[in-house]
């Protein structure tokens, strides 16, 4: 990960690091042939995504990201058992029964726009402890537009594995590290831009759908 | 008096890397006598003499950083008080930071 901060700078690291461990995950979960795969995510993992997702109009993972189990209708199914599960329990959990675990925050975490969204869930947490669950009852909640543009599952055409886009994101990220190009994958696609072939082909689906919306019909 | 401070989650990197201090604190010069020693005279002993480094993550205003956890006996201080639980001779004071990244 530092060689990659060494070529891309201190933002979009999340980007990198997300996508190649969850992809490490899959393939490793594969060749182990089990049946699901389970992360410790928490409530307040939780809430800060769905926050993170409305500040960043991703409205794909918007509706996907409150599901206790993704991907049901793949080979691996993805589940999220503490979904409900606040961190401070899980803290004074591990506290009381002397469980050892670590706690060394990622070095580039600071910079990470995911930081502002946990301050924020944080404040509000102090006010009113409830305000985490209410968020992912929400987010639970959410109906996306039928007019809305989604993006539509299907293969990388370079590794075979699921993907929105003609290349699944892993592939585009390392594509533009190896080739010296660190912002390929990063950023929504502007339109027609000689050095982002690949991502131009398909403009982002909330950014179009908004645009082509007509004043008054957005349906809330 | 005397009282153990313990810090967790990452917190005593900001404390010269110990987890536990056995301390003496006394009430701050401008008190009078008889007042009680609470969290809040105790938060701001350990800001001026126990945080070597990065006091933003220890304390945000006069009171703890929102996402660390403060146990008085084992008791979380929101049950006792918060700031203004009184703090007496020979108490386990636990800071745990809940923060971690990634």
């Amino acid at each position: 990960m530092d060689d990659i901060v060494k070529m891309i700078g201190l933002k979009n690291n999340c980007t990198f690091c997300g996508v190649f461990r969850r992809q490490a995950l899959d393939r490793g979960a594969a060749l182990l042939k089990v049946d699901k795969l389970v992360t410790g995510h928490n409530a307040d993992d939780i809430a800060e995504t769905v926050l993170l997702n409305i500040l960043r109009g991703d409205i794909a993972r918007l509706s996907r990201c409150t599901s206790i189990t993704t991907g049901e209708d793949g080979p691996i199914p993805r589940c999220k058992p503490f979904k409900y599960t606040y961190e401070k329990e899980i803290v004074m959990y591990a506290y009381f029964k002397k469980l050892d675990y670590f706690s060394t925050e990622c070095i580039y975490s600071p910079n990470a726009y995911r930081g502002f969204a946990r301050e924020f869930i944080k404040d509000l947490e102090r006010l009113r402890p409830r305000a985490i669950l209410d968020i992912i009852k929400s987010g639970e909640d959410f109906r996306i537009a039928t007019t809305t543009k989604m993006p539509e599952q299907g293969t990388c055409e370079r590794c075979g594995y699921i993907s929105s886009q003609k290349w699944c994101k892993a592939c585009v990220l390392l594509e533009g590290l190896n080739r010296g190009l660190p912002k390929m994958g990063i950023g929504r696609p502007r339109g027609v831009n000689g050095d982002h072939k690949k991502e131009t082909k398909k403009p982002g689906p909330a950014v179009k759908s908004i645009e082509s919306k007509q004043c008054g019909s957005l349906d809330f | 008096m005397q009282l153990t401070l313990e810090f967790g989650g990452g917190l005593e990197l900001l404390c010269d890397s110990e987890k536990i201090h056995k301390v003496n604190v006394d009430l701050p010069n401008g008190a009078a006598a008889d007042d009680d020693f609470t969290m809040k005279h105790l938060l701001s002993w350990v800001r001026t003499n126990l945080i070597k480094e990065r006091p933003e993550m220890f304390m945000k205003g006069d009171t703890v950083r929102p996402g660390v956890l403060v146990l008085v006996n084992d008791c979380d201080w929101e049950l006792s008080g918060q700031l203004d639980t009184t703090i007496e001779e020979k108490d386990v004071i636990v800071f745990i930071s809940t923060l971690h990244g990634g």
